[in-house]
């Protein structure tokens, strides 16, 4: 029998007040602002948006300091938000080539043109914690050495070697070729690599984390060098149809990763080495750095590989890497599934029924054969 | 129409307002708001709300290939009408309306022939100057990070 049951609204209504209390914590602390988190959270604003796929620190501010640090609760606060706001189109492609740098390496070129420039980094951190930040107060600000700039150009380490001919070029469609967006079309399979890498780059980067780890244990080898690594501000143009010509939005902060990987090579074309890519939102080095190993995993199929590893399946990949999407299978298990779990019931008290019924018969038939013996 | 005689003599077309929406969405709401305080305000009329949106960012495969979907950011717009018939328009990240509004305004007044010049030089130049001074210093501090590799050389015995 099926019976509604409704409630728990009294209960729900406290649940989130105690919440709202317990989220603000010991009020003779002061309440963190939206800018101390923007500002001295750098790091978790920039997975919030690039995780939430929607560049805006202040709001990744504020959903951070609503889940009260939860990244992935705040990312997903994001998701939601961003479907209450129109769409103004798309912007053109943005070129990293023209990036204000403020970190770039390659481990692959020591004297590349520009060069090799650490910027703001916790490599090469010993890893100690430093308790004079836990002293804290009105201590002195620290300041950054300067050297003039001598604005040398910082040519993409691919392209260097694409000027050689010793790498893949990028493949360019003609502008008429749609691009596939995952916010507009639910993904299906089997995905080009626009869809791929839109997903990877708004994947949870535990997983691609993971995965990316998992292809230099042996699950599916790529051989990868980290050709170029690059963080910093690009500008976002985009055609207004009412001026009927292109403006500049501003300037958001990118990593750009690109990976250099063995080669291919074919009767009709050289050997060259063969590429991978992450971009994303901020500085989220290891995220982008492990978008470009499983986006190279992931082009198995285009240079002739043996899918062999899970980071080369393209759809075990990318219909898990979305963690909002995760966590809402996951955490749906926690709602109530009373009416399910009874039908369970009623099913295993009658299988254990018949268990114990069967056995019966077999016991008392047993009995008898032995009297009969 | 006077001519601001600091204006780039090689910008053509649009470029010279290509600048000015530029400079004005690089620029902070406050600075903006400070900007257009000090200006005499004109007397017009919106012909967009100042509107926030989405604009989904592009990015290349391997940074030259085809164009993906990298991910959205927020754009707030905003279309004005001076009373002297000039149409000015706001495009910049983020969702201050009150920036779009006030960036749109400016835009119009650069329009007007008689109002260009102190546009140029009270709002445009010292916006333009502090993004430069910013990305400069960007520049130096990141230029001090720059390694300096170098060998040592062992000898022969």
């Amino acid at each position: 029998m099926y019976v509604a049951v409704k409630g728990g609204e009294k209960a729900i209504r406290n649940a989130h007040k105690l919440l709202a209390k317990r989220r603000r914590g010991d009020t003779s602390v002061p309440a963190l602002t939206l800018e101390q988190i923007a500002e001295q959270l750098a790091h978790s604003v920039a997975r919030v948006m690039g995780e939430g796929s929607l560049y805006d620190e202040t709001l990744a501010a504020l959903a951070i300091k609503q889940s009260r640090g939860d990244l992935i609760e705040a990312a997903f606060l994001m998701r939601a938000y961003r479907t209450t706001l129109p769409r103004f189109g798309y912007s053109q492609p943005i070129d990293t080539a023209t990036m204000l740098v403020e970190r770039r390496i390659s481990a692959t070129y020591k004297d590349l043109p520009g060069g090799q420039v650490l910027g703001p980094t916790f490599d090469y951190s010993h890893r100690l914690l430093d308790f004079a930040l836990a002293a804290e107060e009105g201590g002195a600000e620290p300041s950054a050495e300067m050297v003039p700039a001598l604005n040398e150009a910082m040519p993409r380490v691919t392209d260097l070697l694409g000027d050689e001919g010793l790498m893949e070029p990028d493949q360019v469609t003609d502008e008429e070729t749609p691009v596939g967006d995952l916010t507009r079309d639910p993904l299906s399979f089997p995905a080009d690599r626009d869809l791929r890498l839109q997903n990877l780059a708004r994947g949870d980067e535990g997983f691609l984390l993971a995965l990316a780890y998992s292809t230099q244990r042996g699950y599916g080898r790529t051989h990868p060098f980290a050709g170029e690594i690059r963080y910093g501000e690009v500008e976002v143009e985009f055609f207004a149809e009412e001026l009927g010509f292109e403006v500049t939005l501003g300037s958001i902060k990118v990593t750009e990763c690109q990976m250099v990987n063995q080669f291919k090579g074919s009767a009709k074309a050289a050997p060259t080495f063969t590429r991978g890519y992450g971009l994303v939102f901020g500085q989220v080095e290891r995220k982008a750095m492990s978008m470009a190993m499983v986006d190279r995993s992931l082009r198995w199929q285009e240079l002739g590989e043996e899918p062999v590893a899970p980071a080369q399946d393209v759809e075990f990949v990318l219909s898990h890497s979305d963690n909002i999407q995760a966590t809402g299978f996951v955490e749906h298990l926690k709602l109530p599934h009373y009416v399910d779990f009874q039908a369970e019931l009623d099913l295993v008290r009658r299988m254990r029924a018949e268990w114990f019924e069967k056995r019966r018969q077999e016991e008392t038939g047993d009995a008898a054969r032995e009297a009969a013996e | 129409m006077t001519e601001a005689t600091h204006l780039n003599p090689d910008e053509s077309g649009h470029a010279a307002r290509q600048r000015i929406i530029a400079t004005l969405a690089a620029a902070t709401p406050e600075a903006v708001a400070e900007k257009y305080q000090a200006i005499e305000t004109p007397d017009f009329e919106l012909v967009r709300q100042p509107e926030t949106g989405l604009v989904m960012v592009r990015g290349r495969m391997g940074g030259t290939g085809s164009p993906f979907n990298l991910g959205e950011v927020t754009v707030t717009r905003c279309v004005v009408r001076l009373a002297t018939g000039e149409t000015g328009s706001a495009y910049s990240l983020g969702r201050n309306k009150e920036k779009a509004l006030q960036s749109a305004v400016i835009d119009a007044l650069w329009q007007r022939g008689d109002a260009r010049d102190h546009i140029e030089t009270s709002v445009i130049a010292p916006l333009a100057a502090s993004q430069t001074e910013m990305r400069e210093t960007v520049r130096e501090e990141t230029e001090a990070t720059k390694v300096n590799f170098f060998t040592m050389v062992r000898g022969d015995n």
